[in-house]
């Protein structure tokens, strides 16, 4: 069992865990991820490694309840353990010194993105960060970001903070400001993704990104993760995760990744159904109490 | 080499022993099997056991023991059967074998012990694999695992370290422990056993059989480590330089599983073999909702491929409902590599076998998902370098048919983890770990055994392997403490 050192929800249903990992806080570098289970019948996820530390020996991860799995990890609190921990997974970001360097993010993409603009801005780059969300409150890792990077910039589809917009219309600004970056790291959700890679691509600019694809083992055993990247298949979880956003097939990745909708949909119903039961029950006993 | 004749305790005349059947295994019944995951074999009886060890007609020189690659003292096991000390017999097995209630059942036994065995050359073959399943069942049932005989050796004050929890490292962990060293496992995934429990399903191994193997070594002293990846987690440099480990022994197992490259083997409900089985097996797919990791229930479902792999594929997609499930292998039954006693067990549930047919394209309906497989009828040519006819397409045999999952079974790659991390290893151009007959690889004190070093193989071929190792390894940790 491994246990959770501490969680907050740090946007509506986002939570942030501190996880006790000293052997994965020692190893892992910016872009790789672990495979967690929440309970003894549980799915194994892919989620990436936002922070860590080694003298405490813990690792950060930000998780978005979507489905069963991250549903039911979004309810375990401070002090709860976790089924199984496994990692670190995947290749580390490349890293070098190219010049201008724009991290892209959405949503939960923020936080996984701040490592790797952390060891870009090491490396000598000028790092401009663009955050992209929904709304204000969606908005994650802001303040963090901030301290790593030259500039933050920031958009929401309605306009609540920053431009009205997407990140794609931000890297325009830039453009037209006269900022030539020399290279782009997209991460966050697949369109988003994709809409960044077919816009660099237009203008030439390299574009990293870092895929999601749903996985078993994670270590190259079952083939889950495939993807096709400049009409070649690759394994995610051990060519990658991170890609040449310009070679990627996103239309093929989208629709795998919808592979088991409808069976999520139904273990996610029965999860909610459970919770509410489980609630039910509670305030039963209380009542009965009282 | 020479052997002592194991006392005889077979009362039945010489002559009366050939005219004895061989012993049917008991089965589930088919119709009822095909809808359930519970065991296919159930087991001989005792009374059916001893009559089947009374069939062996103690050859002066018997030559059963050298088609078992772990070199099983099958002779000495067989009397003590008949002597009706099946616990006995269970502890002479595991002097040679450490996990006999696996063997017993997943050993392609009729291509090994039985089919050099004096017997089958007239008759049919002594059932060794159906006796060495029963008297381990039977050991395990009545709490009688090789525990109890085992005295702890003196401790050498060496630490080995196995990587993978399969069949080789298994028999490398059993072998070592009785050594004085202390052995630790470490595993990947979060349950131990390796292919035996991600690859193999509970119709064919129960898990709790394998579980109690697993039990029956940690009581040992054997320490297990799960969701450990040597390589990530830790390097072997690191574990060796830092952890303090002597000896390292790699039985990573198959890696990446192979493709076709054709098109559409990326759509949805195209699955390796290695995946559609984990999902299943590792994961409990079987059981979704109540566990979490969801899995296609096809209609009609094909699984490309003749092994034994395949074969578990297959019963498994019928298993999870399908009105039709197919094999599709572009050779013949004869050319297949899969076990007779697979490929009967298939028909019996009711598998279409469509041989010298080939997949060249899967066709999707416009969510991305398979709906149809595009192939063509082979026909079998001259043999190619595996001895085999090599199977030629017929010209304008191509036809489409309607599938809404595909299974490819059609092997497995090397896996990259180790070389990635670990570039003293020397590895061949196929990307397996180049190891010598005892296992020792390019780096000093690391050993490799299994699918890594010889490609897809079998569980009992990973177990020899592992357990030459063993000798290897602790002939070097001997001279290590010497010098």
């Amino acid at each position: 069992m491994y246990k959770i050192i501490k969680a907050e929800f740090i946007a509506p249903n986002v939570k942030s865990f501190i996880l006790e990992a000293p052997h994965i806080a020692k190893k892992r570098q910016a872009g790789q991820f672990i495979i967690l289970r929440v309970h003894d019948k549980g799915e194994r996820i892919p989620i990436t490694i936002a922070d860590s530390n080694t003298e405490e020996g813990w690792i950060n991860i930000i998780v978005q309840g979507l489905g069963k799995t991250s549903a039911h990890l979004n309810t375990l609190e401070t002090g709860d353990y976790l089924q199984d921990l496994v990692g670190p997974l995947g290749l580390p970001t490349h890293i070098e010194n190219w010049g201008t360097l724009v991290c892209m993010s959405g949503g939960v993409g923020t936080a996984e993105a701040l490592p790797i603009a952390a060891a870009g801005k090491a490396a000598g780059n000028r790092v401009i960060s663009i955050i992209g969300a929904r709304n204000k409150d969606l908005i994650i890792a802001e303040e963090q970001m901030a301290e790593v990077v030259d500039e933050v910039r920031i958009s929401t589809d309605d306009g609540s903070a920053g431009r009205h917009g997407l990140v794609t219309d931000v890297l325009q600004d830039l453009i037209d400001e006269g900022i030539k970056p020399d290279m782009i790291v997209a991460i966050g959700p697949l369109p988003m993704m994709a809409a960044v890679s077919n816009q660099t691509k237009e203008i030439g600019i390299p574009t990293m990104v870092s895929l999601n694809a749903i996985m078993v083992d994670g270590t190259g055993m079952c083939g889950a993760c495939r993807a096709t990247v400049g009409g070649k298949t690759v394994f995610v979880c051990v060519d990658g995760p991170e890609f040449d956003g310009h070679q990627v097939d996103f239309k093929e990745l989208g629709s795998r990744q919808k592979m088991y909708k409808k069976q999520e949909e139904e273990s996610h119903k029965c999860f909610l159904e459970r919770q509410m039961k489980k609630m039910k029950a509670e305030q039963m006993k209380e009542e009965v109490v009282s | 080499m020479k052997r002592e004749r194991p006392q005889s305790f077979n009362t039945v005349p010489m002559k009366e022993r050939m005219i004895i059947p061989r012993q049917d295994m008991p089965e589930q019944d088919a119709g009822l099997r095909s809808t359930n995951f519970l065991e296919v074999n159930l087991g001989l009886t005792p009374e059916q056991a001893i009559v089947e060890a009374q069939r062996c007609i103690e050859c002066k020189s018997p030559t059963c023991m050298d088609g078992c690659p772990v070199n099983i003292k099958i002779p000495d096991f067989i009397q003590l059967i008949c002597k009706e000390d099946f616990v006995g017999a269970a502890q002479k097995i595991k002097e040679d074998n450490s996990l006999p209630a696996i063997c017993g059942r997943v050993c392609p036994q009729e291509t090994q012990c039985e089919e050099i065995c004096v017997m089958g050359k007239r008759f049919e073959p002594v059932a060794i694999g159906r006796l060495e399943r029963f008297v381990a069942d039977y050991a395990m049932q009545h709490g009688n695992g090789s525990t109890e005989t085992f005295d702890k050796p003196a401790s050498s004050g060496q630490k080995v370290a196995i990587v993978g929890s399969g069949p080789a490292g298994l028999a490398v962990a059993s072998d070592l422990i009785k050594e004085g060293h202390e052995v630790t496992v470490f595993e990947a995934l979060h349950e131990f056993g390796g292919v035996l429990v991600y690859g193999i399903p509970e119709f064919r191994l129960p898990k709790s059989i394998l579980r109690e193997e697993v039990a029956t070594l940690e009581d040992m002293g054997v320490k297990f480590v799960k969701n450990f990846i040597v390589g990530r987690t830790m390097t072997i440099q690191e574990l060796m330089a830092d952890e303090g480990y002597d000896a390292v022994f790699l039985g990573l197992g198959a890696g990446l599983p192979r493709f076709m490259n054709i098109p559409g083997e990326n759509l949805n409900g195209v699955y390796s073999a290695n995946e559609f089985l984990t999902r299943s097996n590792l994961m409990r797919g079987y059981e979704f909702p109540e566990w979490d990791t969801p899995l296609y229930r096809a209609k009609h479902a094909i699984i490309v491929g003749g092994g034994n792999t395949a074969m578990d594929a297959v019963r498994t997609a019928k298993r999870l409902g399908a009105d039709e499930a197919s094999i599709v292998y572009r050779r013949s039954e004869e050319e297949m590599p899969a076990r007779n006693e697979e490929i009967h067990h298939a028909k019996e549930e009711g598998i279409k076998f469509m041989n010298l047919v080939n997949p060249i394209e899967f066709i999707s309906d416009d969510q991305g998902s398979v709906v149809a497989a595009k192939c063509l009828r082979m026909e079998l040519g001259e043999p190619d370098e595996s001895g085999r006819r090599r199977p030629v397409p017929m010209e304008g045999s191509e036809f489409v048919m309607d599938v809404d999952m595909v299974v490819i079974a059609v092997g497995n790659g090397s896996n990259p983890l180790i070389s990635q991390t670990t570039p003293e290893i020397e590895t061949n151009k196929w990307g397996n770990i180049v190891a010598d007959e005892d296992g020792r690889t390019s780096m000093e004190g690391v050993f490799a055994g299994g699918d890594i070093v010889s490609g897809g193989a079998t569980v009992i071929l990973a177990m020899g392997a592992g357990r030459k190792s063993a000798v290897a390894i602790n002939e070097y940790l001997k001279a290590k403490v010497g010098s």
